[in-house]
């Protein structure tokens, strides 16, 4: 049986190009891809200097001085490389993911349409080139394995030449090292030697591994390709003849939506915790927002929450505060400013539900103590009908992290989002305050002037000396009040490492004559109140 | 029988109870409703409170205090603390500056707390969004709030059966508490931290609780949380207050003796 004819798309140095594609580093320059120390790939210009893979990082920056050191990462090829799958799925069908970087396909197909081997690979470099950008050249043999060494010469081997073009190759091409060690050391350089040798003797004395090495070297390469399956479309759009004006009928046509949504994902036994609904209006204006769950999604919770995100737009009271964090935008047609939403001029024409994050539904499951109980999807509507009036960014939950000051130590998320903290709590961090807490930590620190028994402004010294003792306490308004207590200074040097964070204060805790204390602290000669016990 | 009689008391306080607690009552009379018609508070505040904790359905304000001392953000941690750490979920409308690491010392679970910071001019609409799902809400007043909307907030109240805790003047409040006063401790000239604050907090009702009551109360406390017995004493500066050390006297005689 003769292998089928196979064409390999082949992205030379994809690493490097996956990296300028993700990160941006030039891949004109010299570039070096690295893991565990050694060179997995590198740029031309890094080649042109001596650069070669399995080199240590250090040999390389020595070979080449002006070397950029990018860290390997397995998705990040993965990733970049998924838009040329895409691009070399439009004119080829049934593509099959070899590795990042490389894709095969049935060779069959299209030669017959573009008429000609080498009318098919022009075809496909041409159109990667220009949908995504990236060079690349096609092999096509009889087998994967051969078309893959002829993608890297760009060369089309002519059908039942196969063998005579693997005869001259190099061992080292069998992509298994102690196998071609060996091979090499028993006086065998080529693919062509080491298939000369009889099949049973090479299983009988090397192993399965090595018979099946053999077995390609001598182009008996039969392995079908396993063709990707394009992910199944799962968004549902529906279009109004009659823009739809009012609230009501809007979340009408939303239910028989989110029914025929539901009953999609329920068919691909799938379910739905992040879905994205998208409305246009008749004039073009746009409105789409990712709603997000942590149970999964219900027919009836998805009409609600469209119901939400138009009343909203529709009546034209929602504005989203922080608006650039990704789970909420908005794109109004006019010049208008971003991060308000303004109230649509036309009704809505089209609908359309994206679930952006979906999971094989395998039933859901209750807590044990009854946590996620009834109460739990109550409070969770109320939020988030909140969060409808409001923006996504309104309703918020703190999440306990380390820090130096009260205001470090929480971060806000909003509602529904994963609770995850910036800093965290361990290992401890010197310098916090021990408990009470101050019970109003004010989110813009006021400024506020201390002065001493003579009247001056009281001042801390490079080495942590106080002026004079705190004795008058002046906030921005309001007479200035007696300090009937006060210890301190509390240094705290942040982040002095990176010139635009860094913080260098001096606390203090003060109590004042009429029953406040305070928080304040002075930095640079200004002092401000950071929070209150109140 | 035991069924027949909680519906009973829950129609004689003129509440309309939700299909749950209906349903706690017929599976059982040991989740019956007295549990859950009332949530707690601590102890020392629950002597104030004209049904003992945080009855559903009520109003209760908090006065943030004309003057100095204010303590109204440790009075809405006092309120709240019992009821989250028993697994009631809250809502804080309309404060910015709310301490939450505080809270987390205080006992109050963070994650069945939600923050609006800023509610905006649809304060009324979130507010009786948050009425619907979640236990205790409380809020910020925002100036200008007219009679008619706090009087269908506060029946919207009554119907959903949340405790809605307006912080700021209210009318038609069932409950007013208030700080009026209080005095840290622990803080010396140069030296010692804030370690407690003793406060009273006046609770002024209506009807049968319209007596004013006072209590006193560590808010907070040495440990962070809030309560506990006023009268203990504590030692200013972090240094030990000098005593007597009852055998320095025969220790003397001994010199002598010898």
């Amino acid at each position: 049986m003769r292998p089928p004819r196979t064409l390999l798309v082949w992205c030379p140095d994809w690493p490097v190009v996956a990296a300028e594609i993700v990160e941006g580093v030039p891949s004109h320059t010299p570039v070096a891809v690295l893991q565990a120390n050694r060179v997995v790939a590198c740029s031309e210009a890094a080649r042109a200097g001596g650069v070669r893979r399995g080199l240590r990082k250090r040999e390389a920056q020595s070979r080449c001085p002006r070397l950029t050191v990018v860290q390997h990462d397995e998705g990040r090829d993965a990733r970049a490389f998924e838009q040329v799958v895409a691009a070399v799925e439009e004119i080829v069908a049934g593509v099959e993911v070899v590795r990042p970087g490389a894709c095969a396909a049935g060779a069959r197909g299209p030669v017959r349409y573009f008429g000609g081997e080498e009318r098919a690979a022009e075809q496909i470099v041409e159109h990667v080139a220009q949908s995504c950008a990236v060079e690349c050249q096609v092999g096509i043999a009889d087998g994967v394995f051969a078309a893959g060494l002829a993608a890297r010469v760009g060369r089309l081997v002519p059908a039942g030449g196969t063998r005579e073009f693997l005869a001259g190759i190099d061992v080292a091409a069998l992509d298994r090292p102690p196998l071609t060690d060996l091979l090499r050391r028993l006086g065998l350089g080529t693919l062509g030697a080491f298939a000369a040798l009889p099949a049973a003797d090479v299983l009988t004395r090397f192993g399965f591994d090595a018979a099946l090495a053999h077995r390609l070297a001598a182009g008996h390469d039969t392995r079908p390709l396993v063709v990707r399956r394009p992910p199944p479309d799962l968004d549902v759009t529906a279009a109004y003849d009659e823009p739809l004006e009012r609230v009501d009928v809007a979340a009408f046509a939303a239910r028989a939506l989110a029914e025929r949504l539901h009953e999609r994902l329920a068919g691909h036994g799938l379910a739905c915790t992040r879905l994205g609904i998208e409305a246009v209006t008749a004039h073009g204006e746009e409105l789409h927002r990712v709603w997000r769950h942590d149970g999964l999604l219900t027919a009836a919770a998805i009409a609600d929450r469209v119901r939400w995100q138009l009343d909203g737009w529709l009546s034209g009271t929602s504005r989203d505060r922080a608006g650039h964090d990704g789970t909420g935008r908005c794109r109004p047609s006019g010049g208008e400013r971003q991060g308000e939403w303004a109230r649509p001029t036309a009704g809505i024409a089209r609908l359309r539900l994206v679930p952006d994050g979906v999971l094989r539904h395998a039933g859901l499951q209750p807590g044990l103590w009854g946590e996620t109980g009834e109460e739990r999807e109550r409070a969770h509507r109320a939020l988030s009908r909140v969060q409808g009036l409001l923006g996504p960014t309104a309703v918020l939950t703190a999440v306990l992290g380390g820090g130096r000051s009260p205001a470090d130590q929480v971060r806000l998320v909003p509602w529904g989002d994963e609770r995850t903290t910036a800093r965290p709590g361990e290992p401890p961090w010197p310098g916090q305050f021990p408990p009470p807490a101050p019970a109003a930590v004010l989110p813009e620190p006021m400024p506020a002037t201390v002065l001493d028994v003579g009247g001056e402004p009281v001042v801390v010294s490079a080495r942590l000396v106080v002026s004079g003792a705190p004795a008058r306490f002046v906030g921005d308004t309001g007479p200035p009040v007696e300090i009937s207590g006060w210890a301190g200074p509390w240094p705290v040097d942040e982040r002095w490492w990176s010139s635009a964070e860094a913080r260098r204060r001096a606390r203090f805790q003060v109590s004042l004559a009429d029953g406040r204390a305070m928080l304040l602290s002075l930095a640079a000669g200004r002092w401000s109140v950071e929070a209150i016990y109140d | 029988m035991a069924g027949l009689e909680s519906l009973r008391s829950a129609a004689l306080a003129g509440l309309v109870r939700r299909a749950s607690d209906y349903a706690d009552t017929a599976t059982g009379p040991a989740g019956g409703s007295g549990v859950h018609r009332v949530l707690p508070v601590l102890p020392e505040l629950s002597r104030v409170l004209p049904s003992r904790g945080l009855r559903r359905g009520s109003t209760i304000a908090i006065l943030p205090g004309q003057s100095w001392p204010a303590g109204g953000s440790s009075l809405v941690l006092a309120l709240l603390a019992e009821a989250s750490r028993s697994g009631s979920w809250c809502a804080v409308v309309g404060v910015p500056a709310f301490g939450a690491v505080a809270a987390a010392q205080v006992g109050i679970a963070l994650d069945r707390l939600a923050l609006v910071p800023y509610p905006g001019p649809e304060w009324p609409t979130v507010v009786a969004a948050l009425f619907d799902g979640v236990d205790v809400v409380v809020s910020a007043v925002p100036t200008g709030v007219s009679g008619s909307i706090a009087k269908r907030l506060g029946a919207r109240v009554r119907q959903r059966g949340c405790v809605f805790v307006p912080y700021g003047r209210w009318e038609g409040a069932d409950v007013t508490l208030q700080v009026v006063r209080g005095a840290w401790e622990g803080l010396g000239q140069g030296r010692g931290r804030l370690r407690r604050r003793q406060v009273s907090i006046s609770a002024r009702g209506r009807g049968a609780a319209s007596r004013v009551k006072e209590v006193k109360i560590w808010m907070p406390a040495a440990s962070g949380r809030f309560g506990g017995v006023v009268g203990d004493p504590v030692q200013i500066g972090g240094r030990p207050a000098l005593t007597l050390v009852p055998g320095l006297a025969e220790i003397d005689s001994v010199d002598e003796a010898v």
